[in-house]
């Protein structure tokens, strides 16, 4: 009887498990025939190459990269905010901060994560937008900087949380030996501890920005609904999200080629993400062979 | 998008308010109670309207659900022809290919026209070199040609600044956008894609007013509601330039951008009440009705032309 029952749960388990990556599987299958079919009717090369994306009007254009270059542009904005500041937060939080004050700290930080995006969305649009717009008059009203900065503030807790784990990884004699030599806490701050944890501070970032570029409420809503090849901060651009949010929405026929460019888009951010996660994993596996 | 959202949560609100004040005279009149579900969606320009009656509908047949979506005209029209709405309010007549769906799936149908509604050009407030546009100037801008060709101000008419413009409009699933692309640019040519295209005019609202260098076209009645953030720019069609107005718009001067708009009732109209009361109901109360929500009314003839149009539909 007992055999059976631990059978069973063995199943349970294991079935548990076979559904996420049933999930994974059934999400690249039908990204990839759907997408096939849309490149049956789009060569590749237009696709990577052409610097105009308007699939859904009479002057068609089927380039990606507008969508790529808003995409990155917004993460990349992101990443300045929230690098300097999350790494500042985890090296105060895990050098300088008193024990109690960082209990504290680490739980609130990470609130800002939990926050719903579409909150930030609008407080993008709504506040920091004409916010920015008195000392730049000239910025639009979607533009990709005030939703970058917005994503960056969101993502601040991934790079503080992960960066801060690191850091108090690196094992205690390294930090003595530091100190032991004369350095002051500043200098074993940034020569030492940072240096030594490094490869945690890289997959940070590299989780941070592969968030970033799958955001979609915040863009969405902040950073505009045109497609537009520029790395111009100021003025509405789509990113790739932004783009299949707006034709899901909207009322584009089942099985049409216009249907189908959600799911081109769709693996073009899947490539992105899986490459980074990828990079992220590869630089883990290597942290830990190091410090163990 | 979730500005709609929002909406739809008022508008859910305040039919339970009305519910809640209306169930007393509801005690006193049993004898006109009817129910049923009453599904309308389509047209983001019609809404406005339809909502309206729909409202005013809910006070007096409070057991009647009246739900109004907005999915732009053309995927109103496709949830008409599957049957899965009632009405549909469309901001075009409808097209023969959805009309022949319709007839597959043996739905007859019936337009009515229940407002005039103006296309409102808008810019900035900050705006100060454009006086007016000529429709050739319209055309020029928005024409699938212009497509990473006119890009700035410059380029439209000598004088004005050398920024860059960015633009607004409906996305290609609304009535508004079909009107607007065959007035503007011709039949069938449809326009430029390279700007902000967006279903919910609330966005397009959102964008011109917080962009200096912005243009946008929507329905009259959205301009009405945020007068404050936007200005109206005239519309030059060779005589003269002329702003859409509650008259300009009814006698035609403000030419080509005003168009009749339309709800158009199935033939569950023919077979149930309340349905059919709906209609009635709308066809009678939108004189008073359309002007507060910022459209222009047809004249009492035209409104009787309609009443009498859809006695014989239902005959």
């Amino acid at each position: 009887m007992q055999r059976i029952k631990e059978k069973i749960i063995e199943f349970i388990l294991g079935a548990t498990a076979l559904i996420t990556i049933l999930t994974t599987i059934g999400i690249i299958w039908v990204l990839l025939s759907e997408s096939l079919e849309f490149f049956k009717e789009v060569s590749i090369f237009d696709f990577v190459t052409d610097t105009e994306w308007t699939p859904l009007f009479a002057n068609k254009h089927f380039g990606i990269l507008p969508l790529i270059s808003g995409t990155l542009l917004t993460t990349i904005i992101a990443i300045s905010v929230s690098l300097p500041i999350g790494l500042t937060i985890a090296i105060y939080l895990s050098e300088y901060a008193p024990k109690k004050l960082k209990k504290i700290i680490k739980p609130l930080l990470e609130i800002l994560a939990a926050v719903p995006t579409v909150v930030y969305g609008f407080f993008a649009l709504l506040v920091v937008t004409p916010f920015l717009q008195k000392f730049i008059p000239e910025m639009a009203g979607f533009n990709s900087l005030s939703a970058g900065i917005v994503m960056g503030i969101m993502i601040i807790p991934f790079i503080s949380s992960l960066s801060e784990d690191a850091l108090s990884a690196v094992p205690k004699s390294l930090r003595e030996s530091s100190y032991a030599l004369g350095a002051t806490k500043l200098q074993t701050s940034f020569k030492v501890m940072v240096p030594a944890a490094s490869s945690g501070i890289i997959v940070s970032v590299i989780l941070a920005f592969s968030r970033a570029i799958g955001e979609t409420m915040i863009v969405a809503i902040a950073a505009g609904q045109q497609p537009r090849l520029t790395f111009n901060p100021l003025v509405p651009v789509e990113t790739i999200t932004a783009y299949i949010v707006q034709v899901s929405l909207g009322d584009v026929q089942h099985d049409s080629l216009e249907y189908r460019t959600i799911f081109a888009a769709g693996i073009t951010l899947f490539v992105f993400t899986f490459i980074l996660n990828n990079i992220s994993f590869w630089i883990r596996k290597k942290f830990r062979e190091e410090y163990e | 998008m979730t500005k709609q959202n929002f909406l739809n949560f008022n508008i859910i609100l305040l039919s339970l308010i009305l519910i809640g004040c209306s169930s007393n005279s509801n005690n006193a009149d049993n004898s006109s109670a009817l129910s049923g579900d009453i599904k309308i969606d389509g047209s983001s320009t019609v809404y406005p309207v339809t909502e309206a009656v729909a409202e005013e509908f809910r006070a007096v047949e409070p057991n009647v659900r009246v739900t109004v979506g907005v999915s732009g005209t053309g995927g109103g029209f496709k949830k008409f022809s599957r049957g899965e709405t009632n009405i549909s309010n469309a901001s075009r007549p409808i097209k023969d290919k959805e009309a022949k769906v319709c007839d597959e799936n043996n739905i007859s149908y019936l337009e009515l026209s229940v407002a005039y509604d103006g296309l409102a050009v808008i810019i900035n407030p900050e705006n100060d070199w454009v006086d007016y546009f000529t429709v050739e100037e319209l055309s020029k801008i928005w024409h699938p040609d212009a497509q990473n060709n006119i890009k700035y101000w410059s380029q439209i008419r000598e004088g004005w600044p050398n920024e860059e413009i960015h633009l607004f409009g409906p996305g290609t699933a609304s009535g508004t956008y079909d009107y607007f692309a065959e007035v503007i640019c011709g039949k069938k040519v449809g326009t430029r894609g390279d700007y902000t295209a967006s279903e919910d005019d609330h966005v397009l609202v959102q964008g011109v007013a917080t962009d200096k260098y912005g243009l946008g076209f929507f329905g009259l009645a959205y301009y009405e509601e945020n007068k404050d953030k936007l200005k109206l720019v005239g519309v030059d069609n060779g005589n003269g330039s002329i702003l859409p107005n509650m008259e300009t718009v009814s006698n035609g001067t403000y030419a080509p951008l005003s168009r009749p708009i339309f709800i158009y009732a199935n033939n569950s109209a023919r077979e149930r009440e309340e349905v059919k009361e709906f209609i009635s109901f709308y066809l009678k109360n939108a004189g008073n009705l359309v002007a507060d929500v910022g459209y222009i009314p047809l004249t009492k003839d035209e409104y009787n032309l309609e009443i009498n149009k859809f006695n014989e539909f239902i005959k």
